[in-house]
């Protein structure tokens, strides 16, 4: 935190924190008892409701659904990259042939829910692509899209006397681009790219709406089985939080690293134009 | 084409629905967000202990699955609140998480001085955030806050699947009743959203520079 709000605090102001401290302690602990007491009293974490985590037949579909999970996360990103590239590339080029559709491509897809263009690519092309297919393919248009506008700032970023002095020494656009800009760019923007593997990994959840075969429409294969919406959901919450939260403590390193070799760094939080991805 | 026009109305109505979520989740997910920057950014070591450990597990758990397991499981503990209002509630808690995050930027941004000449003052902790940091500090975090608005309405969507017949929710409704109309369904559905996203941005970049603190 750069920024302090509060004094070196006194032998009085220590006590009286103390005694928040302690207030808000007791007070959350009684909230979280409280909720603990209302789920154990409606049947929701008794032994009953964990029951479906105790089959190893269940245990094991929900680990391959968490592979599939990932696999789409993985092949999603891939994809997303190779379309940000392109489109960041249409976006920065000179002529407005090029340009002009990119911007009306990577505004529309950023705009649109995810959920409407999952929904449209299964119904419209759910034959060739199956389930799992068109939840790939929605997921690098919409994360693709982002991808397109954190490539392009990225560029931005880099300080225009890099630029200058290319074309100064004679280079050409597309030599300044690839041989100047593009590799500075990436180190900028590697934080950022990370973050959006976390939104990524994150919307593949949404597969549930179309039952594609991921965790977390095998989640609710086993809540509706055995109506235990609440441990199911826990427990695919848990996982989720530990992997998403081990990614974002990359980007934040990552970008601790950056700034402290005095580099300009995208920051990883998801604070991108209209249309960002959170 | 024809199915687009004639259910022009339905779709109306569906977008209606998708405002109200806005809504009613963007001013709780705003005014708890607020709460909980504070919280981090409070002297009390055990209050910024929560902030975090709330932002970090609303903010790495898909909305998704916060979904299945509040408007799936809250009837289950005789929480009998309808399909709307179990929607704004997740929304509202997801979104908190993000608020906070920008908000809590926008307070690292306010100059030290001055937090510092409001301590000299005699302002308490209180006071100085109320009434000096948050201020500037939501000035400055507009530009994110308006990417998370937007995120909002763009997330509202998935309120489709369990229930609440939004925008998207009446796309599949009217699909599976017109299936040889689902591009110009699409697009108009689509349109819609695209246009709630272009007039929030626009407003987020008038207030950006009417509200601008120069420093």
């Amino acid at each position: 935190m750069s920024t302090t709000l509060f004094d070196v605090r006194g032998p009085r102001a220590r006590v009286r924190h103390g005694v928040y401290g302690v207030l808000t302690s007791i007070g959350t602990a009684a909230l979280v008892a409280y909720i603990a007491y209302r789920l154990y009293a409606s049947e929701q974490i008794t032994g009953d409701a964990w029951e479906p985590f105790q089959d190893p037949e269940i245990v094991f579909g929900v680990v391959e659904g968490f592979g599939l999970t990932l696999l789409a996360a993985v092949l999603a990103i891939a994809l997303s990259i190779a379309f940000g590239v392109i489109f960041a590339a249409g976006r920065l080029s000179d002529s407005a042939l090029l340009r002009i559709p990119s911007i009306v491509v990577v505004e529309f897809f950023r705009a649109v829910p995810l959920v409407l263009m999952i929904l449209a690519i299964f119904l419209g092309f759910g034959d060739t692509t199956g389930r799992y297919g068109a939840l790939i393919i929605a997921l690098m248009l919409y994360n693709g899209s982002v991808l397109a506008e954190t490539f392009r700032a990225g560029i931005n970023a880099v300080p225009r006397g890099q630029s200058e002095a290319a074309y100064a020494i004679g280079m050409r656009k597309t030599q300044v681009m690839l041989s100047i800009l593009t590799p500075q760019a990436v180190r900028i923007m590697l934080p950022a790219i990370i973050s959006q593997c976390v939104v990524a990994l994150k919307d593949t959840a949404l597969g549930f709406i179309i039952a594609s075969p991921e965790a977390v429409s095998v989640g609710k294969q086993i809540y509706s089985n055995y109506g235990n919406p609440i441990v199911t959901g826990l427990v695919l919450a848990v996982v989720f939080i530990a992997i998403n939260y081990t990614l974002s403590k990359i980007a934040q390193i990552l970008e601790g690293r950056q700034r402290r070799k005095g580099r300009a760094v995208l920051a990883t939080a998801p604070t991108t134009a209209a249309g960002g991805a959170v | 084409m024809d199915a687009l026009i004639e259910n022009l109305p339905r779709i109306l109505r569906g977008f209606l629905l998708t405002l109200q979520l806005f809504g009613a989740a963007g001013l709780i997910a705003f005014a708890l967000g607020a709460v909980l920057a504070g919280m981090r950014v409070a002297p009390v070591p055990v209050l910024r202990a929560v902030g975090t450990t709330y932002v970090n597990i609303f903010r790495n758990t898909p909305l998704v699955v916060l979904f299945i397991v509040f408007v799936a499981g809250l009837p289950f503990l005789g929480v009998q609140i309808s399909f709307f209002a179990r929607a704004v509630v997740t929304l509202s808690l997801y979104t908190a998480a993000f608020m906070c995050e920008a908000i809590r930027s926008g307070i690292n941004s306010v100059q030290q001085g001055q937090a510092e000449a409001a301590r000299s003052i005699g302002f308490t902790f209180g006071q100085t955030l109320r009434s000096v940091i948050l201020p500037q500090a939501i000035r400055t975090a507009i530009p994110p806050l308006a990417s998370i608005f937007i995120a909002l309405v763009k997330n509202s969507a998935i309120a489709e699947a369990f229930g609440v017949i939004e925008a998207t929710q009446t796309f599949h409704f009217l699909y599976n009743r017109h299936p040889s109309a689902l591009w110009p369904l699409f697009v108009g559905t689509a349109l819609g959203y695209v246009i709630i996203v272009f007039v929030l941005a626009g407003i987020a970049s008038r207030l950006e520079k009417r509200l601008a603190v120069i420093r």
